[in-house]
């Protein structure tokens, strides 16, 4: 299932601005990625490319390849609705749909993909919410509507509705931005016990964070305003944080920074 | 916040008081308003409901089963069956074809245009809001309805078998379905303009969230963008509709009025209440005119009752609303 990625060359635009530059990197399986670096350096940006959601915003635009185990996700042949649907996303805030129950919330995924089998359903959401350790709390009240949960609680949910369609890689953004340290420290976990099964790449703001869940960290940094952002190193997680080989990375991680 | 507290400095206390004088003037004159605007609302339902009690006592007839309207014959019968049937119905097909017209519409200016086209075409929507309907009432006699034959007896041939499009009569298509029609191009403007704000004020975190799930862009409307929006839609479809119901010279300019009361839609004839008494009311007695206002009662009555329906159907759904999203 959880699936290697290797980008190679890619840029990507919004309109006539280069927001990154010339990225390159290789993710293996069943591995959490952190991406680290200023506000603005292009972290979000290149996250969504990694599942086609950066060209939904108008005019915007990427160069290059990213390769999900051998097949080019840019590819003229791909579908780019197809790439999302093997490649969950969660956002920075929560965004639960607010007009569907938690059941109806888990199982969007499925529904688009046609599944309708009621006991197929039942079995995921069981399965979903389970893994994104949320059953516990929420299974008496599936059918309550998933925008009365809390903020963290919703996270997880969002998590656990990413994680119904079974994708080959999971792609956080920020995930623990919007929530409690309490609520943080289950998704966390959450990303621990998740990483068996997919490929999983997490955008932080937090480097102690960067430094408890992930294997592999990158660090993201810009030359200047309004200039590209670009992947300054990807090493392992430890030595990113202990023995960096770029003076940038040392800097920024030691608060040094700006 | 009852009992005032002895310990509060003095001071203070005052220098509170002092500064809400702003405070109270505006409570005041806010209050002012309500109070007075209840007060024009009494006025004039106690009105209505007292020249309505003054026909309704003369009536000879049943308000309620008398085909005919004769308020000012010396033996008065007059009967709201063909005004209720005629303004209910041609309100039922200009919904039926407006709201998923403009809901198409504002999905296409909201989602689907770039945004070079969307602005001028819902500035040309808005446009034609502002058009007065004596204009859409000459246009609907001098060339919808010379232009109706084709599609009339289209229908009669297709879908005459349902009773409703069966014509039983011919005639100019001075008929219901027509006056449905004409109406539904008055409400779609409104409705359209209503539908499409709301649909821009769907929260770009939703439909992304149904986006990375694999939604193409309909299913990304269907997931995210029209159950947010389902409320809105449902008060757009109320404005609409109470304009529907009330629109009255374009109705009258178009409609050939009779008291026969018939469901065959397609047949010419019949009556709603705001064209009755536009019609009526300049000719009508004392007597006529009473009857006329408890006709209008009845119409103030059915559009509060719509209104009542469409609160209760977003009130029910309101914790999936999205408000505390
Ligand atoms: N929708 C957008 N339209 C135009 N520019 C954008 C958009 N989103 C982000 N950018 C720009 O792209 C650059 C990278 O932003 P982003 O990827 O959000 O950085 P990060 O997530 O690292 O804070 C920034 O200069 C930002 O202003
Ligand atoms: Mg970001």
């Amino acid at each position: 299932m959880a699936k290697r990625i290797d980008v190679s060359g890619l840029s990507a635009f919004y309109g006539t601005t280069k927001a990154i530059e010339d990225i390159s990197m290789s993710i293996e399986p069943r591995s959490v990625t952190a991406f680290i670096g200023p506000s603005g350096c292009g972290k979000s940006t290149f996250l969504r490319t990694l599942n086609r959601m950066h060209e939904v915003i108008p005019n915007a635009r990427v160069e290059g390849k990213v390769l999900l185990d051998d097949e080019n996700l840019y590819a003229a042949n791909v579908d780019p609705v197809a790439v999302r649907r093997s490649i969950g996303m969660v956002f920075q805030r929560p965004n639960p749909f607010p007009t569907m129950s938690i059941y109806d919330n888990v199982i969007a995924g499925l529904r688009l993909a046609g599944v309708k089998k009621k006991s197929v359903l039942d079995d995921v959401v069981e399965r979903s919410l389970k893994g994104a350790n949320l059953w516990n709390e929420v299974h008496t009240r599936l059918n309550k509507p998933g925008a009365g949960l809390s903020g963290g609680q919703q996270q997880r949910l969002c998590i656990a509705r990413a994680i119904a369609v079974e994708p080959e890689v999971l792609l956080m953004d920020e995930p623990c931005s919007a929530l409690d340290p309490i609520s943080t420290l289950a998704i966390e976990d959450l990303i621990g016990e998740l990483k068996s099964q997919f490929t999983i790449v997490i955008v932080t703001h937090n480097m102690q964070q960067a430094a408890r869940v992930s294997d592999r960290t990158a660090f993201f940094n810009l030359a200047g305003v309004g200039q590209p952002g670009k992947l300054i190193e990807l090493d392992d997680t430890q030595r990113i944080f202990s023995n960096p080989s770029v003076q940038a990375t040392e800097d920024y991680i030691s608060g040094r920074f700006g | 916040m009852t009992s005032s507290s002895p310990a509060a400095p003095q001071g203070r206390e005052r220098r509170t008081r002092d500064s809400r004088v702003g405070d109270k003037i505006f409570m005041n004159l806010a209050r002012g308003s309500g109070i007075l605007l209840l007060v024009i609302m009494a006025a004039i339902a106690g009105f209505l409901a007292w020249r309505s009690g003054l026909a309704l006592s003369n009536n000879q007839g049943n308000f309620l089963t008398t085909f005919e309207w004769a308020p000012d014959a010396p033996k008065p019968v007059f009967g709201i069956p063909v005004l209720v049937v005629g303004t209910i119905v041609s309100a039922v097909i200009a919904m039926a074809i407006a709201v998923p017209v403009a809901i198409g519409i504002a999905l296409f200016i909201s989602h689907y245009a770039p945004r070079r086209i969307a602005q001028p075409f819902a500035y040309l929507v808005d446009l034609l809001a502002a058009v007065p309907s004596i204009v859409y009432g000459l246009w609907g006699a001098l060339f919808l309805v010379p232009h109706m034959d084709g599609l009339t007896s289209w229908l009669n041939e297709y879908l005459g078998w349902t009773y409703i499009f069966d014509q039983t009569k011919s005639g100019t298509p001075r008929n219901l379905f027509t006056v449905g029609i004409l109406l539904a191009i008055m409400v779609l403007p409104i409705i359209t303009a209503v539908t499409r704000e709301v649909f821009r004020q769907v929260p770009r975190m939703h439909e992304e969230a149904a986006l990375a799930l694999g939604a193409t862009r309909w299913e990304m409307i269907r997931t995210a963008v029209l159950p947010f929006g389902r409320p809105g839609i449902i008060s757009a479809s109320m404005l609409g509709l109470g304009r529907a119901l009330g629109e009255t010279i374009a109705v009258a300019v178009v409609l050939s009025s009779s008291n026969v009361l018939s469901l065959h839609i397609l047949d010419a004839g019949g009556g709603t209440f705001a064209q009755n008494i536009a019609l009526k009311f300049a000719e009508a007695g004392d007597s006529g005119r009473n009857a006329l206002m408890a006709s209008g009662l009845v119409l103030f009555v059915i559009t509060l009752l719509v209104n009542g329906a469409a609160r209760l159907i977003i009130a029910r759904r309101k914790e999936y609303s999205g408000a505390n999203a």
